[in-house]
């Protein structure tokens, strides 16, 4: 046992097989550079097929858990497998960190477990179909919940809160004009442009104003406002209302007895439908005036000549059939900003996610509601 | 312990801090030697948390130098990265990876390493899981799973992962029952004892402070007053007065007392 004793001190680990017993000597800083290089050794120890193990402790300098983690996980393989183990000479002083290094379960999982891709796949899609379902479903009963509430709040003023109204109007209403205003400005003219191009083959580049007026009035206006809106004021709301969730000031709200409803909710609610249908408006003239400097500066009208093909092209009810979606995209927009606020529970992960959520969700109801609009007024031959 | 005595893990010398107008601390000197486990006690907005900060290189001061581990500290990551597994943080809340297991959270620093087997990585996450007192079955949860007082000892399974030669807690026993905190204080004995572990606490558990802590920092106007608790209970200053005489006090003393200490 002691025929290395001469070694020098940088020596950590040495062994001696001898009369059926193997004998192994620690020495020096057993602490995670020694578990890491003496790994492999210590495994082949623990499996070796040997009646007796005398380990010598006693020229430990110095031990920390990832040491001693490594010494007793040998040992209590050694005698698992019935081998007769012998730890002589621990210093005292590494006594309590050796007690404190107790055998986990090794069969706990430290991460994940890793799955069958075509499987994790298909259970994906499932969850997410189901996850859509249930999505569908609470957001319908969040809706009845808000417009029951609306309805008694609008019965009993006194429970609407003007200043929050206000205060989100500004934010979600007279904020965005200038990004509604530009986007529509543009579109209109690359609308122009485009349409020009294709008419001009006809002899028919008047026509582009019939373009212009009507897909602004009927579809692009509506449509690109609600989107920016949705990408500005949805995200908004989810993320001022999930970080109140995070800090427990919608508990402590409840706590206090008042309503999230009235609070969080019907504010911005009753803002955007007023926000929406007013920028709607103002997303409607600057499309069309996309349209006219396209018209005045390619296509050689006069205001004049564009005002009279205008008013020829488009009637109130092109106006109208826009203007009638502003106030249900609004519904949309608010309570799914609100409604995945609210679902946030827990870390700040998760507002993160939630708001993303808030904007895939309501820009794809917008666009799905528009088709459904799209249909129902072609059917109805408005 | 085979570690020099003579050269403190500690020295904060001359730190002034400074919010906008508002001067947290001014020309603070605190000298912090192998093995000692230092409880940092004050009232509230003294700026305990910021001593920390500043400590580990995460907040600039106005002026002052820290040494740490032998190492000038420089506020800008370099000296952190030369530390890099030789000390410890367990922040306020825990703050674990919210997209990683407990497990993973722990082996963060370890796979930085770049050089140690999976397979004693994940031994070594299990055992720490273990010797701060969570279920095994933490290990596989994520943080979000998991109460506050779990998410502070995942974090502290973090804090320990690579056996660091100091560790910095801020308020590691609040939020844990009795029960938990005593065993969290035994712990860090433990660790102190095995490991010539030096230990920053900040803390208002006079428990944790009476029990383990060898000497106490006291933040009162923006200077930092050190001793053990013999000699700050007879200090004159108002706060101190008031901090160690008050009825949770007395308490609290009285049990270490009954208990031996």
């Amino acid at each position: 046992m002691r025929q290395r004793s001469d070694d020098p001190m940088g020596d950590t680990l040495s062994m001696l097989e001898r009369d059926g017993a193997l004998y192994l000597r620690l020495t020096g800083r057993w602490t995670l550079e020694v578990a890491r290089t003496a790994d492999r050794q210590l495994r082949e120890v623990a499996e070796r097929a040997v009646p007796r193990v005398v380990v010598d402790a006693s020229g430990l300098a110095a031990l920390d858990s990832a040491g001693a983690w490594a010494i007793r996980r040998t040992v209590a393989r050694l005698d698992a497998r019935g081998v007769a183990v012998d730890l002589t000479g621990l210093p005292e002083r590494f006594h309590a960190i050796f007690a404190k290094v107790r055998l986990p379960d090794p069969s706990t999982e430290v991460a994940p477990p890793d799955r069958n891709p075509i499987l994790a796949l298909l259970e994906n899609c499932g969850r997410a179909v189901e996850h859509g379902a249930r999505v569908g479903r609470a957001l319908l009963g969040f809706l009845g919940f808000a417009l029951v509430n609306l309805a008694g709040a609008l019965v009993n003023p006194r429970r609407l809160r003007v200043t929050a109204i206000i205060a989100q109007i500004e934010a979600t209403g007279v904020n965005a004009i200038p990004i509604v205003g530009l986007l529509c400005f543009l579109v209109g003219i690359v609308l122009a442009y485009m349409g020009a191009l294709q008419l001009e083959r006809f002899g028919a580049t008047i026509l582009t104003v019939n373009l212009v007026g009507v897909s602004v009035l009927r579809e692009i206006g509506i449509l690109l406002t609600a989107i920016i809106v949705a990408g500005r004021s949805g995200s908004a709301f989810a993320a001022q209302i999930g970080t109140m969730k995070v800090n427990q000031e919608v508990d402590a709200l409840e706590t206090m007895g008042l309503s999230t409803m009235d609070v969080l909710v019907l504010p911005r609610l009753i803002a955007m439908m007023i926000a929406l249908p007013a920028l709607t408006v103002f997303g409607d003239a600057m499309g069309l005036l996309g349209g006219a400097v396209v018209a005045l500066f390619l296509l050689d009208l006069s205001v004049g000549q564009f005002i009279t093909q205008l008013v020829g092209a488009v009637d109130i009810w092109d106006f109208g059939t826009g203007l009638i979606k502003a106030p249900v995209f609004a519904v949309v927009i608010a309570l799914v900003g609100c409604y995945d606020g609210l679902k946030v529970s827990g870390s700040a992960e998760s507002v993160g996610r939630y708001t993303t959520q808030a904007v895939v969700e309501s820009i794809f109801l917008v666009i799905v509601l528009n088709a459904g609009f799209a249909v129902a007024f072609a059917e109805l031959g408005i | 312990m085979d570690t020099p005595t003579d050269d403190a893990a500690i020295t904060v010398r001359g730190v002034v801090t400074r919010f906008g107008r508002q001067t947290i601390h001014d020309g603070l000197d605190l000298t912090v030697p192998r093995g000692e486990i230092l409880g940092v006690v004050g009232g509230s907005g003294t700026g305990k948390t910021v001593l920390l900060r500043t400590i580990i290189g995460l907040q600039r001061p106005a002026a002052g130098s820290v040494t740490l581990l032998g190492q000038p500290v420089s506020w800008d990551g370099s000296s952190t990265r030369a530390l890099a597994g030789r000390f410890g943080m367990l922040f306020q809340d825990g703050a674990l990876f919210s997209a990683l297991t407990v497990g993973q959270n722990i082996q963060v620093a370890m796979r930085e390493r770049g050089d140690l087997p999976q397979v004693l990585m994940d031994e070594l996450a299990r055992l720490k899981v273990e010797l701060v007192g969570l279920p095994p079955d933490a290990c596989g949860k994520y943080p979000s799973q998991l109460s506050g007082g779990m998410r502070k000892r995942a974090g502290l399974a973090r804090a320990l992962s690579l056996d660091p030669e100091v560790v910095f807690l801020d308020e590691p026993t609040a939020g844990l029952d009795p029960i938990g905190a005593s065993a969290f204080d035994e712990l860090i004995l433990d660790l102190r004892d095995a490991l010539g572990l030096t230990v920053v606490m900040v803390t208002h558990d006079l428990d944790s402070l009476a029990r383990i802590c060898d000497r106490i920092a006291v933040l009162v106007d923006k200077k930092i007053l050190t001793g053990t608790m013999a000699e700050l209970a007879r200090h004159p200053h108002p706060w101190i007065q008031e901090y160690f005489h008050g009825p949770r006090a007395r308490a609290a003393f009285a049990t270490v007392r009954v208990g031996g200490g």
